[in-house]
């Protein structure tokens, strides 16, 4: 259908919209009218991503001057992959309603990983490996060095796309992954460079968040995107999170060891080129005099995005003298770290501030503040110098220099905590320096600054003013969107009592009570007997999920359980829990049932759906406060209540509501879909906890199911699965209207019979036949 | 005796029913008891009949076997032979163990049939309520021609017969119960064993290996429960357990599942992040070591408990798929070698495909599908839209004319662009669609009252239920004819009774009730009438007969 927004043109792939993507568009185009940032909450499932591409699309087909391009930050590559796919949709609606195809350019970006087509080089199993072997195979160096040794492996795809890829651009079209990968197969081409390339020129890219956030990669990767885009991120409701930790570094022992190492391979290869090709050392120190004045060009004219690692201030200078030299520089390396490691040699917990380190190392080594700023920039200098192949092996070194820049450029926003040994186990020697970075908006500036609109949008960021406050920006629009039902399909319920009356609660005084921890299995039993196919129970931690998990082994509960439905739980183990999931799919599938258990901010709480019968109640048990004995929380609670005037147990609770939120949310993906969500826990009936619960859920949320007993809410469940379970015809109201000038017709409720198939595998349960017939 | 060409398998003198002495014949497909001296029996159960048998306990003075049947009655029988008591008491209760579940089966399976039947088939239940629980027709007479019929046209289906998944608490089943001695007791059954060995092939191995040459099924059984294995939180300690190899192979087991990967890549937590912090980065690090080496013990038996649930839930599944299994992953091979360099690219883009194709669909906001009409393909459309109409000397337009127009508005149409920023605003807009809605100011049609809003919905239903039970006995009525057998003869005549039965009961009962509530009687005249036309034809077969008797 097409729709009028606001005197745009829309193109929109479907017959029917939702209400709520009608105004998320509105919203949408005023922020882009606007050139500002926005923060929009949408439920998940109500198409928030189709309503995006549609709106900037057809923006960016209406003023083609205004915005450029559009790039797409999502978290996970299935996501990623959905994106291009709904993209593709419509695409192709487009070409069909306006009968020309369009030359819009879009593609995906992923790791090398993903992309690599090399036979030997894609086998290797993980990203690393890969990206390290592809180094070793497309390096500048490693390619000069073959035209003496023309013995020397060879990427043909890599080779070929430099000598003919970059002449004719990629034809317009929406690229997946897995096109591109085609793409390069039949042409020939590396399809990672050729995406990388193509990213300058294309309309549309998607890509995962550290493509822009981490300045490692975004340095390499995103430097060049115009300044006229529009950025959105995805799913942001961890953004913080991933700001912070791009910014952060830790040094254990090994690191420095590894480091050594690094220093020593260094120090060797120094004085193998000073006898051979001394003329080489001699123009990069030229080089370093000259300063790094071409990088100072270039972001004056504004071409590249801003490093913060990269601070503007050092750009504008050369290279101090006392590490211009190569040898200099290794000494000044030796020295660095022979102070880290005296540092690590500590007997009990040091927490100090940027400026108190470097007055440390500058009384006990002399080792100045400015040499240490340059220390990122003058290591990747040599590196490139020395033509060193595997540029992984050198990952300890660069991690201390990219530290050392970091701890003398900033003297806020970051603390330094030494540990000698982690909690849970004094005795063992296992010290660790922790460089934790407590402000997100340092990493995610330079994206503020330099790009016209950036979009923060996910199904759960309630509450919304937080997120500029934290990302230090000011949005324009700022909107949170309900769903519009024509059925609750969703059916929160606040379990505050056992049946015995015991208050249920996983804080820290009655974690380790019997009779919660009984009241819990009850709840879990009595639910597994009522709701049909999948239940997802998530923990606060695992470590509380462990102890729980045995206890109720030892009473017998997960026997019981079993009885209804098969138990699958999340282990540490990433492949293990991906191989649980599919099983537990499997068994949601075939009729049999199945719970997982689950950990809040776990792989599955944050990048799994349960769509339909794959999760048709959640259980969230306890809420998932982050673990409040760590120091580097404390340094941030610390951080955020001096800088930005948000109280401590504000952000926890928050951030503990969010991934409540995220847990629970997870169950429901569109208005076809039903589930319960069963908040184990009476604090979540204060006004603080729920009022930071999303408006779509809060909404749902009424006064009497605030504090029930187990066998109450069991009552409430029953009654709510047996009336969504009735197949539901498609009610369409009658061209509703909405908005101010115009009128769109809204879908408003279709649902689905989904239950028939059940009884397949519950044959095991027809001995118990009643002796009805004669 | 009577009935001598039954296979007699096991007799047993002098056994005791209510205080007689007499003897126990166990046959191919009952069992009887006759007293002594006597030429006939005077008890005898078909073993289908049979629910289960019970002894007494070993030190009981009397030494019984109690069956109990399906119905609930219960027959005991007391063995008196004082010297061989309890052996003849084991022999009769080991061979009704080996006929029982044959004929169970069989009697289950039929009873099965027919509730499934019923509870799948609302109409069917409704009809058997009303015809054999009011006793118009005897059950048997029901199910005659229904699980005949099903049995001869589905025979595929009959013969397939479901396999029955495992419960997924078997273990559970086996609750220990302490024997007062310090010690525990199992109860095992059957089915406990086979889904033992179901879910755990390696059990089944070690017992093929063990029992009975090395180790008695008690013994073999006792292990089992002793062992880590069967109590998953010990942790794997001695050697000379047997089943400690049986742990290990479920290791192995699982780690291959592990390697394997899955096929769904949206659930590939390996895949999913795109770009991982390099080591070192990132705010914790301090991921908690998933070696053994520092974990506390009960740290890593409650791991073990997690690994093994986790491993157990798997079995258990794949038990109850394993058969069905293979052809479709053969289907899945087939369809998608296209050729591709990768192994991993084999099977996985059309997986992916479909899946990502799966999460973006958005089917309540596409348009319904409704099934395509057939476009009227006319020669004349003014014809059709006009009828033949007298041609009046009027001016009027020629179809050139016409035809032009037409094209000037369609190409009017396709490049028509809308001024966006200037349209109708949305209360006009919606008031004028509203005016169009069925209802509408400009929609007014003449509303029709339907004869189902007249009569109260149990009236309704009450006589759905009368159409379809004189429907079903109509059907009995009519297949009798031609009527060429004396069985045929029989059926027909008992069939008008019944149908004269429920007319007596059923239909006039209801026109009473509809006459009590002032509701027009002819409701049911279209009944009368189907059963009039029965009566009419039976009159004219049973004179026909008479006539040709006479």
């Amino acid at each position: 259908m097409k729709l009028n927004i606001e005197g745009l043109l829309v193109y929109f792939p479907y017959d029917y919209i939702y209400p709520e993507q009608y105004s998320y568009m509105l919203e949408l185009k005023r922020t882009l009218d606007a050139k500002g940032h926005g923060v929009l909450e949408m439920p998940s499932g109500t198409g928030k991503t189709i309503s995006l591409l549609s709106l900037i699309i057809a923006y960016q087909r209406a003023f083609p001057l205004e915005v450029t391009k559009l790039i797409y930050c999502s978290r996970t590559v299935p996501e990623i992959e959905k994106v291009i796919e709904e993209l593709r949709k419509l695409m192709e609606f487009y070409s069909k309603e306006t009968g020309e195809s369009n030359n819009f350019l879009a593609l995906a970006l992923s790791s090398r990983k993903n992309l690599c087509i090399h036979p030997e080089v894609s086998s290797l199993r993980f990203g690393k490996e890969v990206d390290g072997k592809c180094h070793s195979l497309t390096a500048s160096y490693i390619r000069a060095q073959r035209h003496s040794n023309p013995n020397l492996p060879v990427c043909r795809f890599y080779e070929e796309f430099d000598a003919v890829g970059r002449q004719v651009p990629l034809p317009p079209g929406v690229y997946n992954l897995d096109d591109l990968k085609d793409f390069g197969r039949r042409k020939g081409w590396c399809p990672y460079y050729l995406a990388r390339y193509s990213i300058l020129h294309a309309n549309i890219v998607v890509y995962s968040y550290h493509y822009l956030l981490d300045p490692k990669i975004a340095d390499l990767v995103s430097k060049e995107l115009a300044k006229k885009s529009v950025v959105v991120f995805d799913e942001a409701h961890n953004i913080d999170n991933v700001c912070i930790d791009s910014m952060s570094v830790n040094i254990t022992r090994r690191t420095l060891d590894r480091c050594q190492n690094n220093v020593d391979t260094l120090q060797n290869t120094i004085h193998k080129i000073k006898e051979t090709d001394a003329a080489k050392l001699r123009e990069e120190y030229r080089r370093l005099v000259e300063g790094l004045k071409e990088a100072n060009v270039a972001r004056e004219t504004d071409i590249y995005l801003a490093n913060p690692v990269l601070p503007d201030e050092i750009l504008q200078e050369a290279v101090p003298g006392t590490i211009r030299t190569a040898e200099h520089f290794v000494g000044f390396l030796r020295r660095f770290l022979e102070y880290l490691k005296s540092r690590l040699r500590v007997q009990h917990v040091v927490q100090e501030s940027a400026p108190q380190f470097l007055k440390d190392i500058f009384d006990k080594v002399c080792i100045d503040r400015k040499p240490l700023r340059f220390c990122a920039e003058r290591l990747q200098s040599l590196l490139r110098t020395l033509e060193i192949a595997d540029i992984a092996d050198f990952s300890a070194v660069t991690l201390i220099s990219n530290f050392a820049t970091l701890v003398s450029t900033y003297s806020q926003g970051f603390t330094i905590i030494i540990e000698p040994f982690e909690d849970r186990t004094p005795t063992i020697a296992n010290p660790v320096l922790h460089f934790s970075c407590m402000d997100p908006s340092i990493a995610i500036k330079p994206v503020f600054q330099r790009f016209q609109s950036v979009i923060i949008t996910s199904g759960t960021l309630s509450p919304l003013d937080i997120y500029p406050r934290i990302l230090d920006f000011r949005p324009v629009t700022m909107a949170s969107f309900t769903m519009t039902l024509a059925r609750t399909c969703l059916c929160p319920l606040i379990v505050g009592r056992g049946n015995d009356q015991v208050a249920l609660s996983s804080k820290f005084e009655t974690r380790e009570d019997f009779a919660v921890i009984r009241n819990y299995g009850n709840l879990l039993l009595e639910m597994s007997a009522i709701v049909p196919d999948g239940i997802v129970a998530f923990f606060t931690s695992y470590v509380y999920m462990e102890n729980i998990v045995a206890s109720w082994y030892e009473q017998g509960i997960l026997e019981n359980i079993q009885r209804n439905k098969l138990i699958f739980i999340e282990t540490q183990d990433a492949a293990e829990t991906s191989m649980a999931l599919e099983k537990y799919q499997e068994a949601c599938e075939n009729g049999r049932g199945a719970i997982l258990l689950s950990v809040a901010r776990g792989k599955v709480s944050e990048g799994i759906d349960f769509v339909h019968h794959f999760g048709r109640a959640v259980i969230m048990f306890g809420v998932p406060y982050v673990y409040t004995q760590s120091r580097i929380l404390k340094a941030r609670l610390e951080y955020l209540r001096d800088q930005f005037q948000i109280r401590e147990n504000d952000f926890l609770t928050f951030d503990a509501m969010r991934h409540a939120a995220q847990c629970v949310g997870r169950a429901i993906r569109g208005k076809t879909d039903y589930g319960l969500m069963i908040f184990a826990d009476k604090r979540y009936a204060r006004a603080d906890k729920r009022g930071k619960l999303p408006r779509w859920i809060q909404e749902h949320i009424n006064d009497g199911s605030l504090n029930l007993t187990v066998d109450e809410a069991v009552q409430l469940a029953k009654h709510f699965l047996r009336q969504m379970a009735q197949p539901f015809r498609q009610v369409r109201s009658t061209p509703a209207t909405k908005g101010t000038e115009q009128v769109s017709t809204f879908v408003v409720w279709k649902g689905r019979w989904r239950h028939g198939y059940r009884c397949l595998n519950l044959a095991f349960q027809s001995q118990q036949l009643n002796n009805f017939v004669a | 005796m009577a009935s001598l060409s039954e296979e007699v398998l096991l007799v047993v003198k002098k056994v005791r029913q209510r205080k007689q002495d007499g003897t126990l014949y166990l046959m191919a497909e009952r069992i009887a008891w006759g007293p002594e001296g006597k030429d006939r029996f005077t008890v005898s159960h078909l073993y289908a009949d049979i629910r289960c048998q019970k002894i007494s306990p070993d030190g009981k003075a009397k030494v019984q076997l109690q069956l109990v049947l399906h119905t609930g009655e219960s027959t005991t029988f007391h063995f008196a032979n004082e010297s061989s008591a309890l052996k003849d008491r084991e022999a009769a209760k080991e061979l009704l163990q080996q006929l029982l579940p044959k004929f169970k089966k069989k009697a289950n399976k039929e009873l099965e049939e027919k509730n499934r039947m019923l509870q799948e088939d609302p109409v069917l239940f409704q009809l058997y309520k009303d015809l054999v629980v009011s006793q118009v027709i005897s059950a048997e007479e029901f199910w005659a021609n229904r699980l005949g019929g099903v049995n001869n046209t589905d025979p595929t289906l009959f013969n397939n017969k479901q396999e029955v998944g495992i419960s997924g608490a078997f273990l559970a089943d086996i609750r220990p119960q302490t024997d007062g001695c310090n010690g525990l007791r199992y109860n095992l059954t059957a089915d406990i064993i086979e889904s033992i060995f179901r879910t755990y092939p390696a059990v089944k191995q070690k017992y093929s290996e063990n029992v009975p040459h090395n180790l008695t099924e008690k013994e073999f059984w006792t292990r089992f429960f002793q062992s880590h294995y069967f109590h998953r939180d010990r942790i794997n300690t001695g050697t000379q357990d047997i089943f400690s190899e049986c742990a290990k192979q479920d290791e192995k087991g699982l780690k291959s599942l592990v390697v394997q990967g899955v096929k769904n890549p949206l659930v590939d937590l390996l895949s999913l992040e795109d770009k991982t912090l390099d080591e070192g980065y990132g705010v914790s690090t301090t991921q908690p070591s998933t070696s053994n080496a520092n974990r506390t013990v009960k740290e890593s038996s409650n791991y073990a408990i997690i690994k093994r649930f986790n491993h157990h839930s798997a079995m258990v599944l794949a038990a109850g798929s394993r058969k069905g299994e293979t052809p479709a992953d053969q289907a899945s091979e087939t369809s998608s070698t296209d050729g591709n360099s990768r192994d991993s690219d084999f099977f996985q883009p059309p997986v992916k495909k479909v899946k990502l194709q799966e999460a973006i669909e958005y089917e309540d906001l596409q348009r319904e599908n409704r099934p395509k009409t057939v476009a009227l393909n006319l020669k004349k459309s003014d014809r059709y839209a006009h009828g033949p109409v007298p041609l009046q000397s009027q001016q009027y337009t020629t179809s050139q004319d016409i035809i032009n127009s037409v094209n000037y508005i369609r190409h009017e149409m396709a490049n028509y662009k809308p001024n966006l920023t200037q349209v109708v605003s949305s209360t006009a807009a919606s008031s004028a669609i509203v005016a169009l809605s069925p209802g509408g100011v400009l929609m007014q049609a003449g509303a029709q009252q339907a004869i189902n809003q007249m009569v109260p919905s149990e009236v309704q239903g009450e006589l759905k239920h009368l159409y379809v039970a004189a429907g079903e006995l109509l059907r009995h009525f009519w297949s009798c004819f031609p009527v060429n057998t004396p069985f045929l003869e029989e059926k027909v005549i008992k069939m008008k009774s019944n149908l004269e039965r429920f007319q007596m009961t059923k239909l006039c009962p209801f026109q009473d009730k509809i006459q009590r509530q002032y509701l027009s009687t002819n409701l049911t005249g279209h009944l009368e009438e189907m059963l009039q036309t029965a009566y009419n034809k039976f009159h004219i077969w049973q004179t026909r007969r008479m006539m040709r008797k006479t």
